[in-house]
C-alpha cells in the first residue's frame, strides 16, 4: 500500500492581511460599521431634533380632518370632514389619472413622430428632428410653466371663450366640455363592449394557432373589428340609447354643466406627453433601425407584401429592442408628474409633501410614505417589465 | 490572335471601325439629376407624400409669418419699463418684450450678487470654461493635469472665490444671495463633478463580488432611481437637518446640491455600470493574469476603457442633470428659472407679452447648453465608432 503524493495541494501561505477572504471580510465589516453607525447618528439626531422642536411622531396625522381644499378629486372629498388619509388617495388617484392618460397620449404621439423621423419625405423627417431637439434640450419645467403661465392662463376669460366642435369651451379656466350621462341600461352595453374584447382576443388566438399550425391568414382586422363595435351597437340600440350628454352653455359670467379639464391638470398633460413623446420617438426609431435591412428583404425574398413583411417581420423584431426603453419612459413619465407641485395640479407631490406636509411637519413620516408609493409603483412596473422581457427574449440555441 | 489584330492595328493599317477616344457620356436624364430629382426624390415620392409636402408648406405659410412678426418686426428692443411693451392706441400689434430681457439681464445671470462682487462671478465662469474646454478636448496637452484642475482646484478656487474668504479680502456673500444662471451652473457644476466618482464607486459596489457592498450599492441605486427628484429635494430639504445635529445646521443651497449629487450618481451609476459590462471579460482576465491587484486593474486597465465607451451615456445623463437642476426651485433656491419667473411677475414689467419672452430666453439659454453637450456625444461617439471599425 503506497501512499500518493496526490493529496490536496497546499493552500498557499499567504499572510492574513494579503489574503482575499480576510481583506474582503474586513472590508465589508468595516463598511457595515460605518453605514450603521452613520443609520444610528441618523436616527438619535432625528429623534432629539423631533423632541426639541416638539414635532409629533408617527401616522396619527391619518384620519385627523385636513381642513384644506383640494380642487380636482376623483373619489368624495370635502375640506370640513375628509381627513389626510382621503387627501392621500385623492392626491394617489390624481397622480394615476394624468399618469395613465400621459402614457397613452405620449405613445401615440411618440411613435408617430418616431416614425416620421424615418419618412422619406425630408420635410416631415425634418420637422419631426427639430421637434425631438428641442423638446428634449429644454428642461420640462420651462416647458410646462410655458404652457401654464404663457398660454392657458393666457386664454382670453369665460366672456370671450373661444368656442370649439362638439360643444366644447376653451377659456382661462378650462377646457369646458359635453359630460357623458349614462342612462338605466348602459351596465349592458359596457357587458356587451367586453364581451367582444374577450370574443376579439380568443378570436386572435385562434387565428394565431391556426396560422401556426395550417399557414393559413384570417381576416383578423375585420373581425376585431366587428366584434368591438357590433355586439355594444346592437344593444345600446335596443336598450333605447342609453347615454346622452350634458352639454355646457355659455352664460353671461360662468358656464354651466358639462364638465371642466382645468388649465392645471391640461398644462400637466401637454407638458408632459410633448416632452415624453420626444424620448419615445427616439426608442421608437432606434428600435425600427434595429431591425437590419436583410431582414426585410428576406421577406419580400419570400414574397411576403409590404404590409405583411412590416408586420411580421419587422415590428415583432423592432418591439423587443422598443419595450424596454419604453417602459423607463412610462416611469420618467409617472415620476415627472410630480412637478404638478409647480403649476398646482393636486397630485401626489403637491397634496402630500405639500399642503400635507405643511400642515403637520411630520417630515420624515410624509416624505417617506410619498416616496414609497413612488417606488412601489416603479419597482412593480420594473418587475413585470423583467417578466415580460424574460418571455419576449431572443430564445438562443 | 488578339495581339496580333492589336500589332496589325498599331503598325499603321487604319482599322476605319475602331473608335479611338471615349465619346462624351450622355448627361443624366433631367428627372434624375438636380433639383427637380432631388424634390421627386424627398418631397413628392408618392401621392401621399406630395399632400403631405403640401399641407406642410401650407402650414409653415401659416405659422412662420407670424412667429417672424412676433420675434422680429414686431418686436419692442428698447425700453425701461412696461410703458414699452403695453398695447397703446398707435401700437396695436406688441411682440416679444426684448427690451425686458435687456434690462433685466444682470439680474437673470446674477440674482442678488452683490453689484460691487460681481467680477468673481465673471471670474468664475472664465475658470470654468476653461476647465470645461481642457477636459472636453480630447486633443488637449496634458489631459491628466486638466482632471486634476478641474475635479479638485477648480471646485475649491470656485467656492473661495464666490463665497468669499476673510482672509484674502474677499468680501463673504452669503448664498442666499447667489440666484440666477450663475447658481444654476454651480449646481450642475457640483452635480457633474460629484456624480462622476461617486457613480463609479457605486457601479463598481453593484458589480462587485462583497454582498454587503453589492447590497448596499443595489438598494442605494434602486430606490434612488425609483423616486421622483422632488421627493429626494424634499428629503434633502426637510429632513436632512433633522439628521444632521443642531449645531451642524446645513445651509439651503448645501441641502440642495446634496440632493441633486446623490440623484445623479444613482443614474451615473448605472451608466458607468452599463460601461463595465460591456468589457469582454478577457480584459478582467488579462490583467488578473498580470499580476495586478484590484485597484490597479481597475485604474489601468478596466476603467479607462469602461469609461472611454460610456462617454456619450455619461454626457446624456450630465444634460439630464441640467435640465433637473431648474427643479431646485422647490426647495427655495433662486436659480435661474426663478429669476425669469419673479422677474416675470414683477409689475414693473406687467405687459402681455413679457412671460413669452422671458421663457424664450429661459429656451435659448437652456436649448445651448443642453445642445452643446449632445453634439459634444454625438462627436464622441462617431470617433469611437471609427475606432471600433479598424
Amino acid at each position: 500500500m503506497t501512499v500518493t503524493s496526490d493529496a490536496p495541494s497546499e493552500k498557499p501561505r499567504v499572510a492574513p492581511w494579503n489574503d482575499p477572504r480576510v481583506r474582503s471580510f474586513a472590508f465589508q465589516a468595516l463598511l457595515v460599521l460605518l453605514i450603521g453607525f452613520l443609520v444610528y447618528e441618523a436616527v438619535d439626531n432625528a429623534a432629539d431634533n423631533l423632541r426639541r422642536q416638539r414635532i409629533a411622531t408617527g401616522l396619527g396625522f391619518w384620519d385627523a380632518i385636513a381642513g384644506f381644499p383640494i380642487s380636482q378629486s376623483l373619489i368624495p372629498y370635502s375640506e370640513a370632514s375628509s381627513s389626510y388619509g382621503q387627501a392621500f388617495w385623492v392626491g394617489l388617484l390624481n397622480t394615476l389619472l394624468v399618469a395613465s392618460i400621459g402614457i397613452v397620449l405620449a405613445t401615440l404621439l411618440g411613435f408617430g413622430v418616431g416614425i416620421a423621423r424615418l419618412s422619406k419625405n425630408i420635410l416631415i423627417a425634418g420637422i419631426a428632428r427639430w421637434y425631438v431637439e428641442i423638446i428634449r434640450n429644454l428642461p420640462l419645467l420651462l416647458q410646462l410653466l410655458f404652457w401654464y403661465n404663457a398660454v392657458l392662463k393666457a386664454l382670453p376669460g369665460v366672456r370671450e371663450s373661444a368656442v370649439l366642435p362638439l360643444g366644447s369651451f376653451l377659456n382661462n379656466r378650462g377646457l369646458f366640455m359635453p359630460k357623458p350621462v349614462t342612462g338605466a341600461g348602459f351596465d349592458l352595453v359596457l357587458a356587451a363592449f367586453l364581451a367582444g374584447v374577450a370574443g376579439s382576443i380568443g378570436f386572435r388566438i385562434w387565428a394565431k394557432r391556426r396560422q401556426e399550425r395550417t399557414g393559413r391568414t384570417a381576416p383578423v382586422g375585420l373581425v376585431t373589428l366587428g366584434l368591438l363595435i357590433v355586439p355594444a351597437a346592437i344593444v345600446f340600440l335596443a336598450s333605447g340609447s342609453p347615454l346622452t350628454f350634458d352639454v355646457p352653455t355659455a352664460g353671461r359670467f360662468n358656464i354651466t354643466g358639462g364638465m371642466v379639464l382645468q388649465p392645471e391638470f391640461l398644462a400637466l398633460l401637454f407638458g408632459l406627453v410633448i416632452y415624453t413623446a420626444a424620448f419615445i420617438a427616439e426608442v421608437v426609431r432606434a428600435g425600427i433601425l434595429a431591425v437590419s435591412r436583410g431582414q426585410t428583404e428576406a421577406a419580400f425574398a419570400l414574397g411576403l407584401r409590404p404590409n405583411l413583411t412590416t408586420n411580421l417581420v419587422v415590428v415583432p423584431q423592432a418591439m423587443r429592442v422598443i419595450i424596454p426603453p419604453l417602459t423607463s419612459q412610462y416611469l420618467n413619465l409617472t415620476k415627472n408628474s410630480s412637478l404638478a407641485v409647480f403649476v398646482g395640479y393636486p397630485d401626489l407631490a403637491n397634496v402630500f409633501t405639500g399642503t400635507v406636509l405643511n400642515q403637520t411637519g411630520q417630515a420624515i413620516e410624509v416624505v417617506g410614505i410619498t416616496m414609497l408609493v413612488y417606488l412601489t409603483i416603479s419597482l412593480g412596473t420594473s418587475l413585470i417589465m423583467n417578466w415580460y422581457n424574460a418571455r419576449k427574449a431572443l430564445v438562443e440555441r | 490572335m488578339s495581339t496580333l489584330e492589336i500589332s496589325e492595328t498599331a503598325s499603321g493599317r487604319e482599322a476605319s471601325f475602331v473608335r479611338r477616344e471615349m465619346r462624351a457620356a450622355e448627361p443624366a436624364p433631367s428627372s434624375e439629376v438636380g433639383a427637380v430629382a432631388w424634390m421627386r426624390q424627398n418631397l413628392f415620392t408618392g401621392p401621399v407624400n406630395t399632400l403631405l409636402t403640401i399641407a406642410l408648406v401650407l402650414l409653415a405659410a401659416w405659422v412662420l409669418p407670424p412667429l417672424f412678426r412676433f420675434l422680429v418686426t414686431d418686436a419692442v428692443w428698447t425700453g425701461a419699463n412696461r410703458e414699452a411693451c403695453i398695447y397703446t392706441a398707435e401700437r396695436t400689434a406688441v411682440g416679444a418684450c426684448w427690451a425686458f430681457v435687456r434690462d433685466r439681464v444682470a439680474f437673470f445671470t446674477y440674482g442678488f450678487y452683490p453689484l460691487a462682487e460681481r467680477w468673481r462671478v465673471d471670474v468664475f465662469f472664465v475658470l470654468l470654461i476653461i476647465g470645461v474646454a481642457w477636459l472636453l478636448n480630447l486633443r488637449a496637452p496634458r489631459r491628466d493635469l486638466g482632471a486634476i484642475y478641474g475635479f479638485v482646484i477648480l471646485p475649491i478656487v470656485s467656492f473661495i472665490l464666490l463665497s468669499g474668504s476673510k482672509t484674502l479680502g474677499l468680501p463673504v456673500v452669503p448664498t442666499n444671495l447667489w440666484g440666477g444662471m450663475m447658481v444654476s451652473i454651480v449646481v450642475a457644476s457640483v452635480g457633474i463633478v460629484v456624480s462622476l466618482p461617486l457613480g463609479i464607486v457605486l457601479a463598481l459596489g453593484r458589480r462587485s463580488s462583497m454582498p454587503a457592498a453589492k447590497l448596499f450599492s443595489v438598494i442605494f441605486i434602486e430606490f434612488v432611481r425609483g423616486v421622483p427628484l422632488i421627493t429626494v429635494l424634499f428629503m434633502a430639504s426637510v429632513m436632512l437637518p433633522l439628521f444632521v445635529p443642531d449645531y451642524m445646521q446645513p445651509d439651503k443651497l448645501l441641502r440642495a446640491l446634496v440632493g441633486i449629487a446623490l440623484f445623479a450618481s444613482a443614474y451615473m451609476a448605472e451608466v458607468v455600470r452599463a460601461g463595465l459590462q460591456a468589457l469582454p471579460k478577457g480584459q478582467y482576465e488579462g490583467a488578473m493574469s498580470l499580476g495586478l491587484g484590484w485597484f490597479q486593474m481597475m485604474r489601468l486597465i478596466i476603467l479607462p476603457q469602461a469609461l472611454k465607451i460610456t462617454i456619450p451615456n455619461i454626457v446624456n445623463t450630465y444634460i439630464g442633470l441640467f435640465k433637473d437642476t431648474t427643479l431646485v426651485v422647490i426647495v427655495g433656491i433662486f436659480d435661474f428659472l426663478k429669476a425669469i419667473e419673479a422677474a416675470r411677475i414683477d409689475p414693473t414689467w406687467a405687459a402681455p407679452t413679457v412671460s413669452t419672452t422671458g421663457y424664450i430666453y429661459a429656451a435659448v439659454f437652456y436649448f445651448i447648453c443642453c445642445y452643446a453637450m449632445s453634439a459634444y456625444a454625438r462627436a464622441v461617439e462617431a470617433r469611437l465608432a471609427v475606432a471600433d471599425k479598424r
